[in-house]
């Protein structure tokens, strides 16, 4: 199956000369979920406002289900929900009415059963004749979601969608995100809360200072660069690190009850074995053991660390 | 043809008119009442007739055209800024619609305000003034063609202005010096040769003078050069709107 969404050599300068996006080249699989990360101002919501037809790109092409964003943008657009970072909705409508114009916007005929659903599903059935700026923060970014769903898109994009919001909000939104993914809609989120990327993404791209570093499958991604750790419990604490063991490179927590060692788990000799044999020999004694995978956040950090 | 984007904008254009019905209808109603009572009653009973046409009726088509004026760059300015001074204009970019679409739209409901008020301030006027409107056709045809001109022109000043004082730049420092200079309240052919002249310049009065003409059949100036000012400034804002969707100026940038 081709890519539902085919990002080519797409570039952005703005006008005072500030190059947001080098030569983008990125393919979002159909009913995937994609998480995109990248620190402030890497690029994220360019590239995603690039797609939606929102900013105009500098070169390159973009086709959405085989419909170029420029050339068939009527069959391109059509397919695509957006919710962006920032909550914009024009204050002085209702949250009935606003949802029902971005439906009739996109093209779509009247249909106030399946808005009526859409509004039931974010708890917003009960707003629906208040105005959008009497809602709460959380509330306006359901009625956000409303209206990308609204006109039943087949890529939905979340831009920083869970950004000072609730956890009962937040638990709900990944929820809807799940049934959507099972409906077939394929989603693009932006975040800068890792482990929620962490939890959802099937895969994962890292964007920073405008370029691509890193597209991957999340799981294969951890693994390959993920590092593990080793801890030991020890049985007596130790006051220092014994000179024999020094080339293992270990941390000893401040109470001197605890041993870590990090280690890169793809390496052919992580040296787990031959470290505990060391141990042995040094004659200290563990009374428990556990490893830990590092997580999206740290190779995260590592990646966008090492491009700067 | 997206037709259902262009109703739906088209009808929350509407609905904000309606809901805002103190300051779209009933404030320029109150105002024009205000310039009768001013113009008509106390410099009225001092004229008492132009091209023998009674002051107070005589003053009627201009009264119109000031509100038409202002009402359509107001409103369509008002519609495109809005969106985008608090960000929601991103649907409408993001949406499967084109530049003639959102045109239609927004420059329809501008104007369909401006044609029902200026309707209203016509017949807020019959009941001050006894009028008689001889060419009716013509009389609608300028009504339509100034309100759909200015409502274009207030979606260029909505999309060029970066802030609300901008906003209100051109209306009041061009446009309302311009209808009151305009032949308005007065013939052109009671000003000094000069100033005669100079008003010649004003594009306004060709507006005014062809409206005043469907009512009473007077100008100032010939009904076809009137007609014709009107469709160069409408092309004129076209090829400006084209050139702003062609290169995305303060949209898409």
């Amino acid at each position: 199956m081709p890519p539902i969404i085919s990002i080519s050599g797409v570039t952005k300068t703005y006008a005072t000369g500030f190059k947001a996006l080098k030569e983008i080249n990125l393919d979002i699989e159909r009913g995937e979920i994609f998480a995109l990360l990248g620190p402030n101002g890497a690029g994220k919501t360019t590239l995603i406002s690039i797609v939606c037809g929102i900013v105009n790109r500098s070169s390159g092409t973009v086709t959405v289900d085989g419909n170029d964003i420029s050339r068939d943008y009527r069959a391109a657009r059509s397919l695509i929900g957006l919710v962006p970072q920032e909550l914009t909705i024009d204050a002085f409508e209702t949250v009935w009415a606003t949802v029902n114009y971005s439906r009739g916007l996109f093209g779509k005929p009247t249909n106030h059963a399946f808005v009526e659903k859409v509004l039931r599903d974010l708890s917003l059935w009960d707003k629906k004749d208040a105005k959008a700026i009497t809602l709460s923060g959380g509330m306006k970014r359901r009625l956000m979601i409303a209206k990308a769903l609204s006109h039943e898109p087949r890529v939905l994009f979340l831009d920083e969608p869970t950004a000072g919001v609730d956890v009962e909000l937040r638990q709900d939104m990944w929820a809807m995100v799940r049934r959507l993914r099972e409906d077939g809609v394929t989603i693009i989120l932006t975040t800068h809360y890792i482990e929620e990327a962490e939890a959802m993404a099937d895969r994962v791209g890292v964007i920073n200072r405008g370029e691509i570093v890193l597209v991957e499958d999340k799981v294969q991604l951890m693994r390959t660069l993920g590092r593990k750790r080793l801890l030991l419990e020890l049985r007596s604490p130790l006051a220092t690190i014994p000179e024999t063991l020094s080339r293992y490179a270990l941390e000893l927590s401040p109470d001197g009850d605890q041993l870590t060692y990090t280690y890169d788990n793809q390496s052919e000799r992580p040296g787990v074995a031959s470290l505990l044999r060391d141990l042995e020999t040094a004659g200290i004694q563990f009374r428990d053991i556990d490893t830990q995978n590092s997580s999206l956040e740290e190779i995260f950090v590592n990646l966008v660390r090492k491009d700067a | 043809m997206n037709l259902r984007a262009v109703w739906a904008i088209y009808k929350m254009e509407m609905a904000r008119a309606f809901r805002t019905v103190l300051q779209s209808i009933v404030s320029p109603v109150i105002s024009t009442s205000l310039y009768f009572v001013v113009f008509g009653s106390a410099i009225g009973s001092r004229i008492t007739e132009i091209d023998g046409i009674s002051y107070g009726a005589f003053i009627v088509p201009g009264l119109i055209m000031l509100s038409l004026l202002t009402q359509s760059i107001s409103n369509a300015s008002f519609a495109i800024y809005f969106p985008k001074f608090v960000g929601s204009i991103y649907e409408l970019l993001s949406a499967p619609v084109s530049y003639l679409e959102i045109i239609i739209a927004y420059v329809g409901g501008a104007a369909t305000k401006s044609i029902i008020l200026g309707l209203i301030i016509l017949g807020t006027a019959s009941l001050f003034v006894p009028l008689t409107i001889e060419h009716p056709f013509w009389m609608l045809s300028f009504l339509v063609l100034t309100s759909v001109t200015f409502s274009l022109f207030g979606f260029i000043i909505g999309i060029w202005a970066k802030s609300f004082e901008q906003l209100q730049l051109v209306p009041l420092l061009i446009i309302t010096p311009l209808t009151f200079l305009g032949g308005s309240f007065y013939s052109i052919d009671m000003l000094p040769g000069i100033w005669r002249t100079v008003t010649l310049f004003n594009p306004v009065l060709y507006l005014v003078s062809g409206f005043r003409w469907s009512f009473y059949g007077k100008s100032d100036v010939s009904i076809g050069i009137s007609l014709g000012m009107t469709v160069v400034f409408l092309l004129i804002c076209i090829a400006i709107v084209a050139w702003i969707f062609r290169t995305g100026y303060r949209l898409r940038n």
